[in-house]
């Protein structure tokens, strides 16, 4: 399978995209809707005309029409062919290209098998379960087998305990089949569990990529920040610069009177810079007022203003001086009301500073540093 | 389930005739001199003129609405050119074509033939344009990426897609065929069902207008049927 690399990819949405996608990668765009997802998979089967070039394995594909790209495309509605049965649906590609008869008949049985679903062969799309038709327009996908596989948001009409299973299972067939795909989704849990690395797509332009886990705790934007879930985004200044650490004030205009914090230290901290920090709202601890906080964590009184539980977790809102802080805390550890008071509490190492490109670099060199 | 019951509700219409047949032709009736067997009242020969008219005119009529269909629901541009021209055409009646077709043709066989195929044509073009507009575009681009030409698309997703709407076309003129061609035969031509109908008319032959009427009902509603009965057996498996 072709490594794919996007070089400067522009259109009338996407603006001058650069990507690298190695040899049998998931990789998974991930950004709101118009952020130029869809588009960009549009771009790589050459469904629509584009600026810049794509390269499969160093070649340029840019000059091959997109009936001759071998890239195996779902698409959100899945878009089975209704008139045909799930056999039909599922070799369509083959026949189109005229393989032997012997191999169709193969390669409908592998599909079947590999997509658990050999007794659905003569069923029209319209007698399937969402989950059924989901693993035929796979199989559909995969039985000519393409270079690349490009996914656009397939799971986003199934229900949880569904979509889990087909992300389960499709992770398993990726690994097996080895071939190369790029995923789009909104959905940040399914870009964190499917994907090898994430890229954040924002209006048509990359705004970080990286692997899931580095996207998560540390990104470079406020907007990747938002939209991973670090929804605590604070204004801070830097006043004292220690050996791995830094005290911040900070600085909020709501804030009656700004307060210092200590966080991690970056190298290219600097003394009365200003800087934002993120805090995700699982790194968030809430204590009682007059319960004891240890000195290794950051404290700021609050008002709880909005409690909402999804089952496990508890999603408080608290105010502070007039921003809002939001904490993500098991349910099974707290009993909190609303309208009362407590102290937020958070490591020195919970805020991460949004320093764009700066960042990655910045965390090698702490690490290197520590 | 119901449109093969449809079907079969012309069963009843054909018993009655086949009994009216029989039981003139055996003379089971008393008083059989005024009650003429259904074939010696209707007449083969104008019936087989007529029919044979709007098969001709129907069936090239409708090739022709098909093809253009085709082509204008497949490439914009040649809708673009085509579809100003016959939206002025399309809303003039099919019997208003008939000075001018007369001055053209003359009273030859070719002026029903004319008249069923204009009749025929516009429906069944528009109907296949919407239908092959209206199949969904995600198909089209699913199809493109699992390598099929635009040749391929058009004969395995966009018609068979577009034939329940070119079936509607179908049944609908159909039927209206055969009023239309009654229509012309009463004031142009002086042959077939519609020519008799009037003939009977002036010779105040009741028996004659009845049966004709009657034929005439029973080829609109077996044309219709054989038509709903053809879209079932190609679209019901999948829709």
């Amino acid at each position: 399978m072709p490594a794919i690399e996007l070089k400067n990819i522009s259109n009338f949405i996407c603006r001058n995209i650069s990507l690298k996608i190695a040899d049998g990668e998931l990789m998974v765009l991930l950004g709101p809707t118009g952020a130029g997802k869809t588009t960009l998979l549009n771009i790589v089967s050459g469904l629509i005309e584009y600026e810049g070039s794509i390269l499969f394995d160093r070649v340029s594909i840019d000059e091959i029409p997109v009936n001759r790209r071998s890239v195996g495309y779902l698409l959100q509605d899945l878009a089975l062919f209704p008139h045909l049965d799930v056999a039909s649906n599922i070799t369509y590609g083959l026949k189109i290209q005229k393989r032997h008869v012997y191999e169709i008949k193969t390669r409908l049985d592998e599909m079947l098998n590999l997509m658990n679903i050999p007794d659905l062969a003569r069923r029209y799309p319209k007698d399937l379960s969402g989950g059924e038709k989901q693993r035929v327009a796979l199989a559909r996908a995969l039985a000519p087998l393409p270079q690349v596989l490009l996914l656009d948001e397939p799971m986003s009409n199934l229900d949880p305990l569904t979509k889990e299973t087909i992300l389960d299972e499709f992770k398993n067939i990726q690994r097996k089949t080895g071939i190369t795909t790029i995923y789009v989704t909104h959905d940040q849990d399914e870009a964190f569990s499917l994907g090898d690395r994430v890229s954040v797509l924002n209006k048509g332009k990359i705004e970080q990529n990286e692997v899931p886990d580095e996207l998560f705790y540390y990104p470079k934007t406020e907007f990747v920040a938002r939209f991973v879930g670090a929804k605590n985004i604070l204004k801070a200044r830097i006043i004292k610069i220690k050996q791995h650490e830094a005290v911040v004030y900070i600085n909020n205009e709501s804030l009656a009177q700004p307060f210092k914090i200590k966080v991690k230290r970056y190298p290219f901290f600097e003394k009365g810079k200003e800087i934002s920090l993120c805090i995700h709202p699982e790194k968030i601890i809430l204590k009682r007022v007059n319960e004891a906080v240890g000195n290794n964590l950051n404290r700021i009184r609050g008002k709880i203003v909005n409690i909402r539980s999804n089952g496990k977790t508890l999603k408080a809102t608290i105010d502070i001086g007039g921003t809002e802080i939001y904490a993500a805390i098991p349910k099974a550890l707290s009993d909190f009301k609303i309208h009362e008071d407590v102290w937020v509490c958070f490591a020195p190492d919970a805020p991460h500073p949004l320093c764009g490109k700066r960042c990655r670099a910045a965390e090698a060199s702490r690490r290197f540093l520590n | 389930m119901e449109r093969i019951k449809a079907a079969y509700s012309l069963i009843p219409v054909f018993i009655f005739l086949l009994i009216w047949e029989m039981a003139a032709r055996l003379e089971l009736i008393p008083g059989h001199f005024f009650f003429p067997p259904f074939t010696a009242v209707v007449q083969p020969a104008n019936f087989l003129k007529s029919l044979a008219r709007v098969l001709i005119g129907f069936i090239t009529g409708s090739i022709a609405g098909l093809l253009m269909g085709i082509l204008m629901g497949y490439k914009e541009t040649i809708n673009k050119t085509f579809h100003p021209i016959f939206s002025l055409l399309y809303p003039i009646p099919a019997l208003g074509w008939l000075p001018i077709l007369m001055l053209w043709f003359g009273i030859s066989e070719m002026l029903p033939i004319m008249i069923i195929f204009i009749c025929s044509f516009f429906p069944i073009l528009y109907n296949t344009v919407t239908g092959i507009k209206t199949v969904d575009k995600n198909l089209i681009k699913v199809a493109k990426t699992l390598g099929a030409s635009e040749r391929k698309i058009l004969s395995t997703i966009l018609l068979p897609l577009a034939l329940t709407n070119i079936f509607t076309g179908l049944r609908l003129e159909s039927g209206m065929a055969w009023r239309v061609i009654i229509a012309a035969e009463m004031v142009a031509i002086p042959t077939g069902i519609g020519a008799l109908l009037m003939r009977a008319e002036s010779l105040i032959r009741i028996d004659i207008v009845i049966v004709c009427l009657m034929v005439l009902s029973v080829m609109c509603l077996s044309f219709e049927k054989f038509f709903i009965y053809m879209e079932h057996k190609l679209t019901s498996k999948w829709r």
